[in-house]
């Protein structure tokens, strides 16, 4: 691979990382299985757990060196234009799969609220499910109590949840500032709005734990309290890893921008934290509407 | 497609040596080459091909008499269930994918896939997912015996421990699958050659394009349907427990919201290779170019309001059963558009025999017979009495097997002497065409008839009354198994180099840029953008 020429076609050479992802990934899911398995039957954790692990510091090891090598190629010059195009392009495509992933969970919920809860309490033609399955069953969202009798309370708006969606529009600025300084070449913004995003997002994570934490032990809302429960920690708990793996992103970004990476017109990376960033955002802010809200 | 002219710019000898494949196992293992991703793709999807047959094999031979003979009912659950998933995210989804690895970047006149090392990722995480899945009929209690579709609350509360490496495996497939989707929807975006507009690609292109999006859009949804069979299962939620609030039909819902795309998915990309290979041997252009575009669209776009028509005897509000009829039925207008036009490239046209063409008259002559039984099932009221029954196991064999599977074999010998540079054996070709032909039809269509008398689905046991039909039915099973090793003869041979060398332009009639290459294709296609008018 010599010096390029934007006529040309770039075709990045063969690497050993991808194989090394593989295997991760293997590990991750033989561990994952046989730990889920294990953890249920004996209520104790498998030699899964160490496989789990192993393929989980692979996969960290693996992306480290994988990205290590692309920034090395990337500050060599060796990228063309049309390249960074396609990684812009597979970023979008990549957040349009979470997107739908998201989905599927919010069809769950709205599943959930729209129709068997209220066919479960006789809605439409249902009157028969209702009176011979569960007669006392009483329709009602949130859905406090469960057919077959489990209590809990409701999550409300008030609070912490109003508090982190404060946190989370912020940071949608403060990235958006941070990424305005980049494109105007003023460093000095650039690091300190990310650095400002970076704690409010691990603000964010920390009221986030506090919140499950009083949902445990105050209101008595757990992962198996019924459907409320469950779409409410799906929902929230995939949200708060996204938010985790997004706040990693944007330290790592601290960290190349501390060393001098990034022009004005060359910030691949960069430009795909703040778009992972919104696309954070935009699903807090539908979560917040249709689990505390509605 | 309008005409394709190159200066053809591959790669002069010496950058030929520089850029050349590395030696040895790493090649394979580190490759972030096309071609040698495509030829993995469709080698490992040939193996899955063969396991999942040899499942069928299993089923077959259970099937052969009534009563119960070779196998527990239990084991034969687990072979209906492994069949299907390997069939289908093993076999015919690589094989596309591996098509699609080979052949876009050289259709649109690009060096290799925009994402060439995360297309090495997308590729060998497949081989560890399908082990686990294998690896998973081996553990205590057995592997997944709940059927393809997973349906709760077989999956959840009548399942065994296997189900939680079912649900990681089929998580690193979803990856997979996700991965490979964006790489190809990215290389036909950004990589076509300045002079490939979008009104000028081939349809194997545009079919690839609107199957990557659907791909991108439903198998999350299929991730997210096994995350709550594993936190059902494991975790105690209930998304699919009444008792807890939710329901079991919605897991139906969640699954058909992807399944149904899926099974476009798998036959999109087909639609392309048989509109690229009959204009070819009827030497005429494609009739009707964009409204095959458009079919495929709307297609597409329709795949996601259908997905119930699976679900019509679960009970549903009768305004939903009609709304998923209708939307159903209406799906089979685009289709039948397609068909239409590829009659209509034939007709007049100086029309050869070779091989591809064979399987290409046989896919649209017998994918459509599996349309009409498609149409048959769509129609609520009837398809309570078709429902889980062999007529509905009938209709998709006719779309997957002599659709989508045949699809890949007339593509596969269409390109197989672009890929290796020799003409293949054209004698073992037809013994296979017709050897699988005959014994398709003698396997698939008696199911019709025992479906509609009412032989259920998924039982490894039968009434009398059915038993001389299924005797026939697993005999054509066997003849078409053993059929499949003439292929695999043939591939072995033609990957050998035994056979007749052939020119750039295979085919006297075809079209498209990957013909102006020399055969075999050389290691790297294009250094430079080909010039296109
Ligand atoms: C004219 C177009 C089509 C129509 C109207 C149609 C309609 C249907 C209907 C109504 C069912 C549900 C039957 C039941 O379970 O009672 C069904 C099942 C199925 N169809 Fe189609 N179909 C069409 C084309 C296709 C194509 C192109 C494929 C795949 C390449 C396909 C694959 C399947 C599969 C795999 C199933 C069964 C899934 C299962 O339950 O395991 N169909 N089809
Ligand atoms: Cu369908």
């Amino acid at each position: 691979m010599a010096e390029h020429d934007s006529s040309q076609y770039y075709v990045p050479a063969q690497s050993p990382w991808p194989i090394v992802g593989a295997v991760a990934l293997f590990m991750i899911a033989v561990g994952a299985g046989n730990l889920v398995a294990h953890l249920s039957r004996t209520g104790e954790p498998g030699w899964g757990r160490y496989v789990l692990i192993a393929g989980i510091v692979t996969i960290l090891a693996m992306m480290f060196g994988w990205f290590r090598d692309q920034i090395k190629e990337s500050r060599a010059g060796l990228h063309n234009e049309q390249l960074g195009v396609s990684y812009r392009q597979g970023m979008s495509w990549f957040i349009f799969s979470e997107v739908m992933f998201f989905a599927a969970f919010f069809g769950a919920l709205f599943y959930a609220r729209m129709i068997s809860v209220p066919w479960l309490g006789g809605a439409g033609n249902n009157e028969m499910t209702n009176v011979v399955l569960w007669p006392q069953f009483e329709a009602i969202w949130p859905l406090v109590t469960t057919p077959d009798g489990t209590q809990t309370q409701a999550m409300g708006y008030m609070g912490l949840p109003l508090i982190n969606t404060i946190i989370l529009l912020l940071s949608s600025i403060t990235i958006h500032f941070a990424h305005v300084g980049l494109e105007q070449n003023k460093r000095k913004q650039l690091f300190w709005m990310l650095f400002v995003t970076v704690l409010l997002g691990c603000v964010f994570l920390f009221l986030q734990v506090e919140e499950y934490i009083h949902a445990y032990q105050d209101l008595g809302l757990k992962l198996d309290s019924g459907v409320y429960g469950n779409t409410f920690y799906l929902l929230t708990g995939f949200h708060g890893m996204h938010v985790t793996l997004g706040t990693l992103f944007l330290i790592v970004m601290l960290f190349r921008i501390r060393a001098g990476h990034f022009t004005v017109d060359n910030h691949f990376a960069f430009q795909s934290s703040v778009w992972y960033w919104h696309f954070v955002d935009v699903v807090w802010l539908c979560l917040f509407v249709f689990v505390y809200v509605l | 497609m309008t005409t394709v002219t190159t200066a053809n710019e591959s790669a002069t000898p010496q950058e030929h040596e520089h850029h050349g494949p590395e030696k040895g196992i790493k090649r394979w293992l580190y490759t972030t080459n096309h071609k040698d991703i495509g030829s993995l793709y469709l080698w490992f999807a040939f193996i899955m091909f063969l396991t999942g047959g040899a499942m069928a094999m299993v089923i077959r031979a259970e099937l052969f008499q009534p009563g119960l003979q070779i196998v527990e009912p239990h084991f034969f659950n687990q072979m209906t269930t492994v069949h299907g998933l390997i069939m289908v995210f093993g076999a015919v989804m690589p094989a596309f994918t591996g098509l699609a690895n080979w052949m876009i970047p050289m259709m649109i006149g690009a060096p290799d896939m925009a994402l060439p090392r995360m297309n090495n990722l997308s590729f060998w995480i497949l081989p560890f997912a399908f082990a686990i899945l294998l690896a998973s009929l081996f553990v205590e209690g057995g592997g997944p015996a709940f059927g393809w579709t997973f349906y709760a609350p077989l999956s959840t509360t009548y399942s065994g421990d296997s189900t939680a490496l079912f649900v990681f495996s089929v998580h690193i497939m979803g990856i997979s699958s996700i991965m490979g989707a964006i790489n190809v929807i990215v290389t036909i975006w950004n990589m076509r050659a300045p002079g490939m507009t979008w009104m000028k690609m081939p349809l194997f292109v545009w079919t690839w394009f609107i199957t990557a999006f659907l791909l991108i859009a439903v198998m999350p949804v299929l991730a997210g349907a096994v995350t709550m069979v594993l936190t059902d299962k494991f975790f105690g939620t209930s998304f699919f427990d009444a008792a807890g609030g939710g329901d079991p039909v919605m897991f139906q819902h969640i699954f058909w919201f992807f399944g149904h795309p899926e099974v476009y998915i798998m036959i999109l990309p087909a639609f392309g290779i048989i509109s690229t290979i009959v204009p070819t041997f009827s030497r005429k252009k494609l009739f009707g170019y964009a409204s095959m575009v458009y079919a495929t669209a709307s297609i597409a776009l329709l795949s996601f309001v259908v997905w119930a028509h699976h679900m019509f005897t679960t009970g549903m509000p009768v305004y939903a059963e009609l709304f998923f009829m209708y939307c159903t039925m209406l799906i089979s207008v685009p289709t039948g558009v397609k068909v239409f036009n590829w009659v209509a490239t034939m007709w007049k046209g100086a029309i050869s025999y070779e091989v591809p063409m064979m399987f290409s008259v046989a896919f649209i002559i017998l994918f459509t017979f599996g349309g009409f039984s498609g149409l048959m099932l769509a129609i609520t009221p009837v398809d309570f009495q078709y429902h889980d029954t062999y007529f509905v196991v009938a209709h998709f064999h006719y779309v997957l097997v002599t659709g989508a599977i045949f699809s890949l074999i007339a593509a596969t010998y269409y390109w197989l002497p672009k890929w290796t540079g020799v003409m293949y054996d054209i004698g073992l070709a037809k013994a296979h065409f017709w050897c699988s032909l005959i014994s398709v039809n003698v396997l698939f269509f008696p199911m019709h008839f025992v479906g509609l008398a009412g032989m259920p689905r998924r039982i490894p046991d039968y009434s009398v009354q059915f038993a001389d039909w299924n005797q026939i039915i697993s005999l054509g099973g066997f003849a078409f198994g053993l059929s499949q090793f003439i292929f695999l003869a043939l591939l072995i041979k033609a990957c050998r180099k035994q056979g007749e060398p052939v020119d750039a332009k295979v085919w006297d009639g075809a079209e498209g840029l990957e013909w102006e290459v020399e055969s075999p294709a050389p290691y790297h296609t294009f250094t430079k953008p080909p010039k296109i008018d």
